[in-house]
């Protein structure tokens, strides 16, 4: 009743290839910007931005570039900490190096940096496929752990290898309370999130989606796998570049090198597989949920008045999470955003049933 | 040279301690093509069972022996309930999910195994030999010193290859189990149960998680940190290839020697510490070539 | 995948949750290990407001899961016990209850920053003082609780350069930082040489966990062995540990004279055992004393006797009146948080050492700003201008356990003297006298790491005069 396209005539190719080509969804996405933009600054607390909303929408990004890699392009990445890491460490250098650049284009320095390195490591993806490059992307996570923990010049040869970072300010305009962070990293992922959603409609997205979907068949008809693969990890860990850049500074303020460690790389897939594989809104749904969850089942046995350990709850916490998990990979293994799908082919036809 | 033979020999024996974590993996990537990353997990369920009943059972007539019947029952019936409540539900799903699914069951089986016995650290002594031995003293200046507990894990890890080996290739359900791996839906058609199949593979999986997770525990102790070995075993598959017994034993010989070499005569050039990555290093390396493992089969892909 | 299997998944799941929790109790009620314990009768409180709102909130950040839990868990129980103990025993400081809520950071970093976010709002006053038990998040924590004005104390850990009170006014890294703990070592083995000048031409290794923590001692070595010419040769282990065997084969092949420890949680057991295996003497080898409790040493068995460590003052020991105390008002009351045979382990009486000295800055901090909720800035005052006599020490059933403490602006650490603890197989026996580390040495360094850290932070230094 309220989800229905009948009348919406496109009468111009522009319309028809629009980026969300039905007006329901252009008034959702309005409307979702608006709670994002204006509704939650107004309700949040100062404990629901640090510890939930910051690093949401940063793990967001994360995911968001995660996805363009395993779910639009195939290659299955453990190594995300590592980009994360790599985006990090070289925006600290960047801005410890070079005091006058705009910390915001150190960002996307970091970014391109670790575009690189993914480039780099994107290489082997031509001959190594399936969980043997899975395997293989963690030679990345474990090589970044050792080279940041031990090569002084990544750290301005802090002696304890802890890097405390500067004070974020773009023209006199400090980024230090909770909810200018948070519009900061909203912002970014808005931006990251229209780019990608126009990049995978476009050529290169539609090369990714064939090379996954088959690469062989990818490169009969005429698709270069070096040039679809080597690109979705450039774009990929762009994304997740910029992502740990935004973690470090943003939400950790001070960190080492395990603060990217390979847990770091298992939830973000974690976030991108339960949230839906070659989804945008998916990957941010995922990278809600998966952090909202352990704080949800951390407090919830207080909350509801039963007294035990710690320890317990944790490992209770543990055991929840890894059931939910294949809960819902048995239920839905297309995640959340096929669920979303089927609610709004549903809602399509509601309330009549034909 | 002294030197050089021990530290070979210390690198090709945790290699093997490797390997008897990668032999869990292959088995089930062998029998179901499931990459199951819970392998590691199962080890610490496994130990921690093992460990907390023999505590229990100290007053009975064979505490050690009960136990390790009692965990192995319970090993069996983990099986049961990955297949029931795991591998099931999600049959025909892509690898992809089946990775995430046993992801999650790592979790639950970390968080169910400490719940149940607590995430204190505990002492395995099932009477290995501690004392290290000194070898070949007349050959080299200082002789070769080499851990006992390391030879015996070493002969326990040949013998289980021997017996995988002879398991496979000699027994009915060994033979159901390789044509399940050839092609599940072949293997159905000439009715193999691949359900009960899936019980039996995860079963001996978790029988060698026991072994590995004694063998482990009596040498660190038993507590969460024997999860984390699931990760030194990884580059060991890669090497051997997801599908070979053989290639999961030779994979930890390399991995570990050349972790021990590469740390002892390159670590201090660089700053050490350089063995968790080299090891994948050299997996990755390997991969170039051989895309497949060492030993793994070459799928041709047919458009 | 038809509605029929999703409902059967949905059950089954829920079962597969229903079966483990009910497998617990079953667990719980057979063994009789501490954690068990844990699980059973401890009353975790999440934190609820008294009626009167006259309480002072403290935030327990500990970790009882992980890696590290079997050394975490020790801590916190001490801790959480010596504050049932004010509670129950005295009715709370001067009247203010304390009231604490704990909260699990797994020894990681970001789980850390989330516990403190969750927790420095609670309490009619806010969060006290945080312990943050962790180097990693001290690290992350220091400019946070400068925003908030909450100080830190990191009893034993931390940055070593946050001693000094005029960069660092939130830190106390107070009783010892790892510079005063390396220092005491290389004096205790060049007591051991005969002398600090015959270390001359000898070898010591630090095996050290490769992290903040484990890198932290290095610089204070480098300084004494160009002091006093031995060589130090630096061997990181990965965390977390499990896998020693190359380091081991490095210390077998240099043959140093002594080894320090610096590892923590599995690390340290694993490296005794790998000690055994390459035959080096464990009468050579001197830990950290986060390397110096029963769950580094236990697991190692017979092969750990003679190596020693240095201690934070205390050791291990449940013969003092506290102890008495706690088991008179805590356990006996079924309220103490672990086993009883635990109470007065190395780490537990760290934890409760560690706690009875939040509780005294609590008290300091009323003599001036009058006995009601305090602020974290008014706390901050207590322990800046914190004293604990002998006499207080007598009072709090603390004898032997700890040596007088003085702070000040500029000595944030307050004392650096330590012993020196060898395990003999059963217990942790004392094998040397007080060592007091060398402030010549010390504080030169500190000066330059904390004016490095200001000028890096455009901190302006502030006055200790006023």
């Amino acid at each position: 009743m309220f989800y229905r396209e009948t009348g919406q005539f496109k009468t111009s190719y522009q319309a028809d290839q629009a980026i969300f080509p039905i007006r329901q969804d252009r008034i959702f996405i309005l409307i979702w910007l608006l709670i994002g933009f204006a509704v939650i600054p107004l309700v949040a607390s100062e404990y629901a931005f640090r510890a939930i909303l910051i690093p949401v929408t940063i793990m967001g990004l994360a995911a968001l570039g995660l996805n363009i890699l395993v779910g639009y392009c195939g290659q299955v990445s453990l190594g995300t900490g590592a980009f994360m890491a790599v985006g990090a460490y070289a925006a600290y250098n960047f801005m410890i190096r070079v005091p006058e650049l705009n910390p915001l284009f150190c960002f996307v320095l970091g970014g391109l940096t670790a575009t690189g390195v993914g480039i780099l490591f994107g290489i082997p993806s031509l001959r190594i496929k399936g969980f043997y490059l899975a395997v293989a992307t963690l030679a990345l996570q474990f090589f970044t752990d050792w080279a940041f923990s031990r090569i002084g010049w990544f750290t301005n040869y802090t002696p304890s290898g802890s890097i405390a970072v500067q004070p974020v300010e773009v023209f006199g305009f400090a980024f230090n309370t909770p909810l200018r962070k948070y519009f900061l990293c909203l912002t970014i992922l808005s931006i990251f999130a229209l780019v990608a959603k126009n990049i995978v409609r476009g050529r290169i997205g539609r090369a990714w989606m064939a090379t996954r979907d088959m690469d062989v068949a990818a490169e009969i008809i005429g698709i270069r796998p070096m040039y679809a693969k080597l690109s979705a990890f450039a774009v990929s860990s762009f994304f997740i570049g910029i992502a740990g850049a935004l973690w470090a500074y943003i939400y950790l303020g001070s960190w080492e090198p395990l603060a990217f460690d390979i847990n770091v790389s298992f939830s973000v897939l974690f976030m991108v597989i339960i949230g839906g594989l070659g989804s945008i809104v998916g990957g941010l749904m995922g990278a809600a949920f998966i952090t909202l969850l352990p704080l949800m089942l951390n407090q919830l046995p207080s909350a509801m008045g039963f007294e035990i350990s710690t320890a317990l709850i944790k490992h209770l916490e543990i055991m929840i999470f890894g059931a939910l998990i294949i809960f819902f990979l048995a239920v839905e293994p297309l995640g959340f955003a096929r669920l979303w799908q089927i609610a709004k082919e549903k809602l399509r036809l509601w309330p009549f049933p034909h | 040279m002294g030197f050089f033979v021990e530290v070979l020999i210390g690198g090709l024996m945790a290699g093997v301690l490797y390997s008897l974590v990668a032999l869990g993996f292959v088995l089930i990537f062998k029998a179901s093509g499931v990459f199951n990353f819970a392998q590691g997990a199962m080890v610490l369920f496994a130990a921690l069972t093992f460990v907390r009943l023999i505590d229990i059972l100290k007053d009975t007539f064979a505490p050690i022996m009960l136990s390790l019947l009692i965990t192995i029952a319970l090993m069996v019936v983990l099986a049961m309930a990955v297949e029931r409540l795991v591998l099931r539900p999600m049959v025909n799903q892509p690898g992809i999910s089946l990775f995430m699914a046993t992801l999650g069951i790592a979790y639950f089986l970390d968080g169910f195994g400490q719940t149940l016995w607590g995430s204190d650290i505990y002492t395995l002594d099932i009477g290995i030999p501690k004392e290290p031995l000194m070898l070949l003293e007349t050959v080299f200046e200082g002789g070769v010193l080499v851990a006992s507990e390391d030879l015996i894990a070493t002969v326990v890890a040949g013998l289980l290859v021997v017996v995988l080996a002879i398991f496979f290739q000699r027994t009915r359900v060994g033979r159901a189990l390789r044509a399940v791996a050839d092609d599940h839906q072949a293997a159905q058609s000439i009715g193999i149960p691949l359900n009960y199949i899936w019980v039996v593979v995860w079963t001996v999986a978790g029988l060698v998680a026991l072994v590995a997770g004694i063998i482990w525990g009596s040498k660190l102790g038993v507590q969460f940190s024997l999860s984390l070995i699931a990760l030194k075993a990884l580059p060991v598959l890669i090497l051997g290839g997801f599908e070979s017994v053989l290639g999961a034993i030779i994979g930890g010989l390399i991995i570990g020697a050349g972790e021990k070499l590469s740390e002892i005569y390159l670590g201090p050039y660089v700053g050490g510490g350089i063995e968790y990555w080299f090891a994948y290093m050299l997996a990755l390396f390997f991969l170039l070539f051989r895309p497949q493992g060492l030993f793994g089969e070459v799928h041709i892909d047919r458009v | 995948m038809g509605y029929s299997k999703l409902i059967k998944g949905l059950l089954l799941s829920m079962l597969l949750v229903i079966v483990g929790c009910g497998q617990k109790e079953e667990g719980t009620g057979t063994d009789t290990s501490s954690d068990s314990q844990t699980s059973s009768n401890t009353n975790n409180q999440a934190y609820a407001p008294t009626p009167d709102g006259n309480e002072q909130f403290v935030p327990v950040l500990s970790y009882r899961t992980g890696p590290y839990a079997p050394n975490g868990t020790g801590v916190a129980n001490g801790f959480v016990d010596y504050l049932k103990l004010v509670d129950a025993r005295d009715g709370g400081v001067n009247g203010v209850r304390i009231s604490f809520e704990e909260c699990e950071t797994e020894y990681k970093t970001d789980r850390g920053v989330e516990c403190y976010e969750r927790l420095k709002g609670l309490g009619p006053t806010g969060a006290t003082v945080f312990n943050p038990n962790s180097t990693g998040v001290t690290f992350a924590l220091t400019e946070k609780t400068t925003t908030d004005k909450i100080p830190l104390i990191t009893m034993g850990y931390g940055r070593s350069e946050s001693r000094d009170g005029s960069v660092f006014p939130w830190n106390f890294p107070m009783m010892g930082t790892y510079w005063t703990a390396a220092d005491v070592l290389v004096q205790h083995v060049g007591n051991l040489s005969g002398g600090l000048d015959k270390l001359k031409g000898k070898k010591i290794a630090l095996v050290y966990h490769d992290s903040p923590f484990g890198k932290e001692p290095i610089p204070l070595l480098q300084k004494r062995s160009e002091m006093h010419g031995f060589s130090l040769t630096t061997i990181p282990v990965t965390h977390p540990g499990v896998e020693q065997k190359a380091a081991w084969l490095q210390v077998r092949q240099d043959k140093p004279d002594y080894v320090f420890l610096w590892g923590w949680g599995v690390m340290n057991s694993t490296s005794i055992k790998e000690a055994a295996a390459v035959r080096y003497p464990r009468e050579q080898m001197f830990g950290v004393w986060w390397s110096g409790a029963e769950p580094d040493v236990t697991p190692a068995g017979d092969d750990s006797i003679g190596y020693s460590s240095v201690t934070l003052q205390h050791s291990a020991g449940s013969d003092n009146q506290v102890h008495k105390d706690i088991f008179k008002y805590v356990y006996d009351a079924g309220a103490g948080s672990g086993d009883r045979d635990r109470v007065g382990e190395v780490l537990y009486n760290r934890g409760m050492l560690n706690a009875a000295i939040v509780v005294e800055v609590i008290r300091n901090a009323q003599s001036k700003y009058g006995q009601k909720p305090l602020t974290g800035e008014q706390i901050r005052w207590g322990i800046e201008n914190f004293e604990l006599t002998q006499a207080q020490i007598d009072k709090l059933g603390l004898t032997g356990m700890v040596q007088p403490i003085k702070l000040s602006c500029s000595d944030h650490e307050g004392t650096r003297i330590a012993r020196i603890h060898t395990w003999n197989g059963k217990t942790w026996e004392y094998s040397s006298d007080w060592i007091e580390a060398s402030d010549a040495v010390i504080k030169p360094m500190v000066e330059t790491a904390a004016s490095n850290y200001a000028k890096e932070k455009n901190i302006t230094r502030a006055s200790c005069e006023s």
